[in-house]
């Protein structure tokens, strides 16, 4: 429960605009915390100057934290290749690893995957989890949902992680309720408490509004999804050599209740959004479908994806799976370049943590150039064609 | 200013102001550019049962009135005046029907049209009746269980979009206007067809068309009241039905001015926001006032409609007359608070002038409308 | 055909402001709304009880308040709500929150497939849904983007992926979770705002849930959240002038480290 010691409360109401709920008023000089909007986050509890909030948990459940050792690293495969988010999180494992005197480990499930260990032991895994089995050749949320608790159980890591992609949060959600672990979605930053051996995962929340750390004290595994590209892939060590530790298990645990009829790879791009280092994006500024054939040729000459605001997709001038903000994707590349884009916030929320932002937009007062790290005022008729023609001769593309 | 809306009112008004931003507006420049008629927008309305609010529970309506109807057109108008009008014309093509349809013809009708699954249309106008509605040509002969109708009618909303048309013809051209007919005619008749769409300087989005009928046979079952009745349920008509134009007139101008006031906060010459110079503040303020007295006169008419008065064709006429003057004065100021942008079809105010032009024609003109309000201030002093 | 949606009311992003001076959120005038993926889950149960027959329970859990966002979805053509509502809840992480809401799926008996928007536009976290299926011990599909075909026993669906989308056929009962692309979401009807003013929501506390005290709120929270704070807000930079060659010649020579 939540408490205010009146008598050392001040009235100074730095807890009221500490609290991102709107929980908290003053009454009388005194902070007054409403119940049924207050989410016991404890945001007020470490701003209060005065230590007059206390937040106190019940009854703790005493679990046995002993035992649990080792950073695992959740590895995605797709047809048998390593998906690069694994190795970024083999680079920021290696650190927390180091961190925790323990050792890194990769966990791969799949069908025929024996070329993989290489690719993990160079990018520095330490010991290597592989489960090879027909039925684990695709994702399917039963059997790797059971393979990854089974292991789990077996072998108690400390920590997990595992890509915040559409794999990594329908699997781990269902591992981290089946284990009674604590998980923390979509991490943009992860460190150690060494002291209390705590995994200090930081993320955004209300759109990227607010960020929040998270712990999780008295359970383990710590489990963690990671946004893609915001963590450095881990470097290539060819010498490095893991030990490597093959399970298998018994049929019943490869059961799926649902069935995989096919996988549909939609080719009209050759590069998706998430994985992309460089996104071009078209809206309304386009003004129709036809001029997204201006903005894929631009996204060609860079290597880029296409990305789209809303209001591009809501016109039906290009797929969904393009939408960039908070209904679409969140994509964190190195470079963004928005063309003809307003910059609403329910498209900052999707791109806002790219590296570069470039704006290309005819209104100098557009909400996008406030976050553009490069602006530019004009027509992106006149603008896109020269920067295609000029990084065209640059790059000799 | 509160007007009082009863509960279900102000639930009417929020719905088809959610509407007209959500789904109306985002589309307003596009029907406008194409002139296409705005069926998937139809399509919402008729989900939102918006289609319905003026029509009686009995037929499958929500049991409101003219007021209710009012509001709908309102609100979409302030959106665009063009795509409202598939909800407005279809009102005006029900009216005859629930002021003076039979039981079976409303039971056969306006469940259809409260769901919104058909949508009507009113013709009267022709090439040679205008404002002189007397002088139409259109005919139709008694033949058996049938009437059968010759004639083309003209400039009419929602043709060929509209599956159910109320029809003005002479059964009887010795009598003059005694001698007109109202007929319910349906899409699809034989001998019914419509001719090109026309081309408008405003509320392009709507479809304005000819109606042509050569030897259409209507059955005697769709005759509206009886023989001799058409100018009476024409007349009695508009006196429903021009308040919707005037409520059409102030969506028009209350869109015109919101994007007037917004933009006189944000351009910024000399310095300073435009709303900061009098000569700005003082039209946006003559323009509030004028579309706040237009609403309060359109709503003080429909009320009126709705007590079931006996006559409401002054206060009809005058709610219509002042609303549209007033819908083109502050519609041609917002063009002018936006100065040379405002004249740019880029942006949107230039289409609510010429949206606004209309309403001060059709329906009868700005003067017919004072003909009606004199011709019954005398016949009221005469009483005295 | 019973389906229940699972809903979570939200504070409208789109009020969302950042205070310029202290840098904290701005929170006056930001308005609670049905988070944005919970509409089309919303709109997609009540499509498939338009073409299958049945009913739609929407269910939340949340403050005394979020009876409006239950208001909301029957005036979107749900037909029951169920609000699961107590102090005790207060501080669940998603491990909690998913207990509860399984404690409350379990109580009101059978149902075919339940749906959730695919995460929440607040937290983010996409973990509520399968935390769902996982306590129910039902299968789960995410990321639904179409139903191609579903019957009494079985539901086809398409689930979109980052290079474009599987085909799988589940099992019913079972849990969607949905992106926007499933379906346009309708406006509420007039009748339906009617239905949502008289309609009576169904309430139920940690006691009428019978479930494990130790298992909700704070105390069935593994995670804690020990720091909350406002990134520093990203600066717009340099505004490139001349016309369009030189602007072009410019920013390549500024983003040449980049492009390599």
């Amino acid at each position: 429960m939540i408490t205010i010691f009146l008598d050392k409360c001040t009235g100074c109401t730095l807890c009221v605009k500490s609290c991102p709920f709107g929980a908290i008023r003053m009454a009388e000089k005194k902070a007054v915390i409403d119940m049924t909007i207050c989410t016991l986050c404890g945001a007020c509890v470490e701003t209060c100057k005065f230590a007059a909030i206390e937040l106190k948990k019940g009854t703790d459940r005493g679990n046995d934290l002993s035992g649990y050792k080792d950073v695992w690293v959740f590895c995605e495969q797709k047809k048998g290749a390593v998906q690069s988010i694994s190795f970024e999180l083999l680079g920021e494992g290696k650190k927390l690893a180091e961190k925790l005197g323990v050792k890194l480990c990769a966990v791969i499930l799949g069908s025929a995957i024996e070329p993989a260990v290489e690719k993990l032991s160079e990018r520095g895994a330490d010991k290597i989890y592989i489960v090879d089995h027909l039925t684990l050749k695709f994702y399917q949320d039963d059997p790797y949902t059971e393979v990854l608790v089974k292991l789990a159980q077996e072998y108690k890591p400390e920590v997990i992680l595992c890509g915040a992609t559409t794999i990594g949060r329908s699997l781990v959600s269902r591992v981290a309720v089946r284990i009674g672990a604590g998980l923390t979605a979509d991490c943009t930053g992860l460190d150690i408490d060494k002291g209390e051996r705590l995994l200090l995962q930081t993320r955004p929340a209300f759109g990227g509004n607010i960020m929040a750390t998270i712990i999780t004290p008295n359970h383990r595994p710590q489990m963690a999804t990671v946004r893609h590209k915001v963590m450095k892939e881990a470097c290539i060590n060819k010498a490095h050599k893991a030990e490597v530790i093959r399970k298998s298990y018994p049929e019943d645990v490869m059961k799926s209740r649902t069935r995989l009829i096919d996988v549909i790879e939609e080719i009209e791009e050759t590069m998706n959004l998430a994985e992309a280092d460089i996104v071009v994006s078209g809206g309304r500024g386009l003004g129709g479908p036809e001029n997204f054939a201006m903005i894929r040729e631009f996204a060609k000459v860079l290597n880029a994806a296409v990305g789209a605001s809303r209001a591009a997709v809501d016109s039906d001038w290009i797929p969904y799976s393009h939408q960039v903000g908070q209904t679409g994707k969140t994509v964190c590349p190195k470079l963004y370049i928005a063309c003809g884009i307003s910059g609403q916030i329910q498209h900052l929320i999707g791109m806002q943590s790219a590296k570069i932002i470039v704006a290309i937009n005819k209104d100098p007062d557009a909400p996008i150039f406030k976050v553009a790290t490069y602006g530019i005022v004009g027509d992106v008729f006149d603008i896109v064609p020269a920067l295609t023609r000029e990084f065209k001769r640059a790059l000799k593309r | 200013m509160d007007y009082l809306l009863t509960e279900q009112q102000v639930m009417i008004r929020d719905l088809a102001r959610k509407i007209a931003d959500e789904k109306i507006k985002p589309v307003a420049a596009h029907y406008d550019e194409t002139e296409e008629f705005a069926w998937p927008i139809m399509k919402i309305l008729a989900e939102s049962d918006l289609f319905g609010v003026y029509i009686p529970e009995k037929y499958g309506g929500l049991g409101g009135g003219i007021l209710d109807m009012c509001i709908v057109t309102e609100e979409l108008s302030r959106a665009c005046g063009g795509i409202a009008l598939g909800f407005a014309g279809t009102g005006l093509g029900a009216i005859p029907i629930l002021l003076y349809g039979s039981e079976e013809q409303k039971g056969r009708f306006l469940p259809d049209i409260a769901k919104g699954k058909r949508l009507a249309a009113f013709c009267i106008t022709e090439a040679g009746a205008g404002s002189d509605a007397g002088s139409i040509k259109m005919n139709a002969v008694k033949d058996g269980d049938h009437y059968v109708l010759n004639g083309t009618k003209q400039w009419i909303t929602n043709a060929g979009e509209a599956e159910i048309y109320t029809v003005i013809a002479m059964t009887d051209k010795t009598k003059g206007t005694r001698g007109a007919s109202a007929f319910i005619v349906e899409k699809g008749t034989k001998g019914m067809d419509f001719g090109k769409k026309e081309k408008k300087l405003g509320i392009r989005a709507s479809a304005t068309r000819e109606v042509i009928f050569t030897d259409c046979r209507v059955p005697a079952a769709n005759l509206i009241s009886k023989e001799g009745m058409g100018f009476i349920v024409a007349l009695k008509t508009f006196d429903n039905s021009r308040p919707g134009v005037a409520a059409q007139a102030v969506g028009i101008a209350q869109g015109a001015l919101d994007h007037a006031a917004q933009y006189a906060r944000t351009r910024v010459q000399f310095g300073q926001p435009i709303s900061g110079f009098q000569a700005i503040g003082h039209m946006l303020a003559d323009m509030g006032t004028q579309v706040e007295a237009a609403r309060a006169l359109v709503y003080a008419a429909a009320r009126m409609v709705d007590s079931g008065a006996k006559s409401v064709a002054k206060e009809s006429a005058m709610a219509k007359l002042f609303a549209s003057e007033v819908a083109m004065k502050v519609t041609t100021d917002a063009v002018q608070i936006f100065g040379g942008y405002g004249y740019m079809r880029d942006y949107p105010v230039e289409k609510y002038m010429r949206d606004a032009k209309i309403t001060q024609i059709y329906e009868g003109t700005s003067q017919v409308q004072r003909n009606v309000i004199a011709a019954n201030m005398i016949k009221e002093s005469l009483k005295k | 055909m019973h389906i229940i949606v699972c809903i979570k009311q939200v504070p409208n992003t789109t009020d969302v402001r950042i205070d310029p001076v202290t840098n904290t959120l701005i929170r006056d005038g930001v308005e609670s709304v049905i988070n944005p993926f919970d509409a089309y889950a919303i709109e997609e149960a009540v499509r498939l009880k338009e073409r299958l027959g049945g009913k739609v329970t929407v269910i939340t859990m949340g403050p005394p308040q979020a009876e409006n966002a239950l208001k909301e979805a029957i005036s979107l053509g749900c037909d029951e709500a169920l609000l699961v509502s107590d102090r005790k809840f207060a501080g669940s992480d998603t491990w909690a929150t998913s207990y509860t809401l399984c404690a409350a799926i379990k109580k009101i008996g059978a149902f075919d497939i339940i749906i959730c928007g695919k995460q929440a536009s607040d937290g983010d976290t996409a973990q509520v849904g399968p935390g769902i299926s996982t306590h129910l011990n039902i299968p789960q599909v995410t990321y639904v983007k179409k139903i191609e075909d579903i019957s009494a026993t079985a539901a086809k669906v398409e689930r979109m992926t980052e290079e474009g989308y599987d085909i799988i056929e589940t099992p019913l009962p079972c849990l969607l979770t949905v992106v926007k692309e499933i379906n346009t979401p309708r406006l509420p009807s007039l009748r339906g705002l009617m239905k949502a003013k008289s309609a009576k929501v169904l309430k139920w506390n940690a006691q009428d849930l019978g479930a494990d005290p130790r298992s909700l709120g704070l105390d069935g929270s593994p995670t804690r959240v020990i720091r909350i704070f406002t990134p520093a807000p990203r600066k717009g930079g340099e505004i490139l002038k001349g016309d369009a060659a030189d602007i072009s010649k410019e920013l390549v020579e500024l983003l040449k480290d980049v492009v390599v």
